[in-house]
């Protein structure tokens, strides 16, 4: 399918910004398979924030480009992502991601704004470039004024810009086209904590707009203050999924109580061991060798039911 | 004890630290705190003599540096290390991990069997030491460079947001490491992050750098007693 609904995404919303269904993500190198994304099933709803969790390298950057259709050539892809219920992200073609998708009804908020801008080119270039290129209504001063930039601010080039500054120059730039969808890959990493909490002051005014937002992060301090679910994700596989209170509350996977637990405002005590190789998956529950409550029955995959993908969890 | 006194440092006509006073005793955990740009990593450069303040001085145990001009004397340069915050930036791409964690060693040219113990201590099984930056995640690159920072039995480790890229438990697991050197070697350490509860957990006293240029001042008020299992 290659057409979908009209670009009513603030106006009559569907049920869901965004459906992926047992996403699968492969990379093939020399010599070896990388298993970076497994049978992933989850929505994002319009007003909403899904924060995705997880250590790093555990495939949840590769996740968000597979939903951008910017994987490499070496990548395998299967499974669905319906946006708003019609596009199907991973059949639709390159030239409709380019042309329709991204930018339009995707935005993406970069991982580190400071590299993500052209460095020769001022904020102001950028972002007028961005608005021609997407025919948005909205104007440079007006976008600006929206995240707190001076106007002067967009005078200046990436270098000149201050961590913060850049990261409201690119939520500026991943807003001109007005997407329905936000995807937001580790928007806060390297930025000091005030600044981090402004970040995500600013997302969820986006899904209080009625923005669906799926934030990837390692942070579960940002994560907590502003998503409204959680998806907690260990070696490829989606471990934990729910209300993001909840989760965080009471985690049941033993991963994402871990994770909850490594916390310093908690009992700051790290997972023992070391998540797997991607290339080399342990047969069965992946965090077996590393789980202190495993049982004979973690020698089989466990599947994600009611919200966990856990054989103990679940007795 | 780690000591700057009158520390003055500019960056053009930019005066980034003015007239600061710091130290950092034996054994002694000091979080340091502060706004971004306040100079809390200028001040950790300054103190692991990696920069040369334009005024004031810095003395390690009670000797001071003289006026050196590139860099400091090796002896008192290896009586201190530093971490970065982004692995990246701070190792060799050519090397693999476990060339990285020996650099130290070769340079001072000791053996380098200590290398190998650093490793498993950071938590790097032998299979990641035999790989290359490209091939590791940032949290298993920044164990390594820990570890390296350990190799030369440093008197005084400087922590520069050492975690901020890393996830809770690879963050949990390098404080303790930290943590653990500490108690073995009685070395101080200067643990500055902008996570005021990270902070409170890992520090025994803490102190604040306030805004660029003024005058920051701010010995911790109330050492926190240091008791830790």
């Amino acid at each position: 399918m290659t057409t979908s609904a009209p670009a009513d995404r603030l106006g009559t919303r569907p049920a869901t910004a965004l459906d992926v269904r047992d996403l699968t993500v492969t990379f093939r190198l020399p010599g070896a398979t990388v298993q970076a994304v497994t049978q992933a099933s989850f929505e994002v709803r319009p007003g909403r924030c899904l924060a995705l969790v997880g250590e790093s390298g555990c495939g949840k950057s590769v996740l968000a480009h597979a939903l951008l259709g910017l994987l490499p050539g070496n990548a395998t892809v299967s499974g669905s992502a319906l946006l708003d219920g019609g596009l199907d992200l991973l059949a639709a073609r390159p030239d409709v991601l380019a042309r329709q998708v991204r930018g339009r009804r995707i935005g993406l908020i970069p991982q580190s704004p400071a590299t993500h801008l052209t460095p020769v080119r001022t904020a102001r270039a950028q972002l007028d470039e961005a608005l021609r290129e997407l025919g948005s209504a909205h104007t440079a001063a007006e976008l600006a004024g929206r995240f707190g930039l001076r106007e002067a601010d967009l005078d200046r080039y990436p270098h000149e810009l201050s961590g913060g500054m850049a990261q409201r120059v690119a939520n500026a730039i991943a807003l001109a086209g007005d997407p329905g969808l936000l995807i937001a890959d580790e928007p806060t990493s390297g930025l000091d904590r005030p600044l981090v909490d402004r970040a995500m002051g600013v997302l969820r005014s986006l899904c209080d707009e009625g923005r669906a937002v799926l934030l990837i992060t390692h942070d579960l301090r940002a994560a907590e203050r502003v998503a409204d679910d959680l998806a907690v994700m260990y070696a490829s596989r989606l471990v934990e999924v729910g209300e993001a209170a909840e989760v965080l509350e009471r985690p049941r996977h033993p991963y994402a109580r871990g994770l909850v637990d490594a916390q310093p405002d908690r009992a700051f005590r790290p997972i023992p061991g070391m998540p797997p190789e991607l290339t080399a998956l342990p047969g069965g529950c992946a965090f077996q060798p590393r789980c202190l409550q495993a049982v004979a029955a973690c020698s089989a995959v466990p599947d994600l039911e009611e919200g966990v993908a856990c054989h103990v969890a679940r007795r | 004890m780690l000591r700057a006194d009158e520390i003055t440092v500019r960056y053009g006509s930019r005066i980034v630290l003015d007239r600061l006073s710091f130290e950092v005793a034996p054994g002694e955990i000091v979080g340091l705190g502060g706004p971004s740009g306040c100079g809390k990593s200028t001040l950790a450069r300054v103190l692991a003599l990696m920069l040369r303040p334009d005024g004031g001085r810095v003395s390690v145990d009670g000797t001071p540096t003289p006026g050196w001009r590139q860099r400091a004397p090796r002896a008192l340069r290896t009586s201190v290390a530093l971490l970065y915050q982004q692995p990246r930036l701070a190792v060799d791409p050519r090397l693999t991990l476990a060339e990285i964690i020996a650099e130290p060693l070769a340079a001072a040219k000791l053996p380098r069997d200590r290398a190998a113990e650093l490793a498993e201590r950071a938590g790097l099984t032998p299979d990641l030491l035999t790989r290359r930056p490209h091939e590791v995640s940032d949290g298993q690159l920044q164990r390594a460079c820990l570890a390296r920072a350990l190799t030369l039995r440093p008197r005084y480790l400087v922590c520069d947001e050492m975690t901020t890229m890393l996830d809770a438990s690879t963050q949990a697991l390098l404080v303790g490491v930290v943590r653990d050197y500490r108690e073995e070697e009685g070395a101080g350490v200067l643990a500055i992050s902008h996570d005021q509860v990270l902070l409170e957990r890992w520090a025994d006293r803490r102190a604040e750098l306030s805004g660029a240029g003024s005058r920051p001042v701010t010995p911790s008020p109330s050492p926190v007693p240091r008791s830790r299992s």
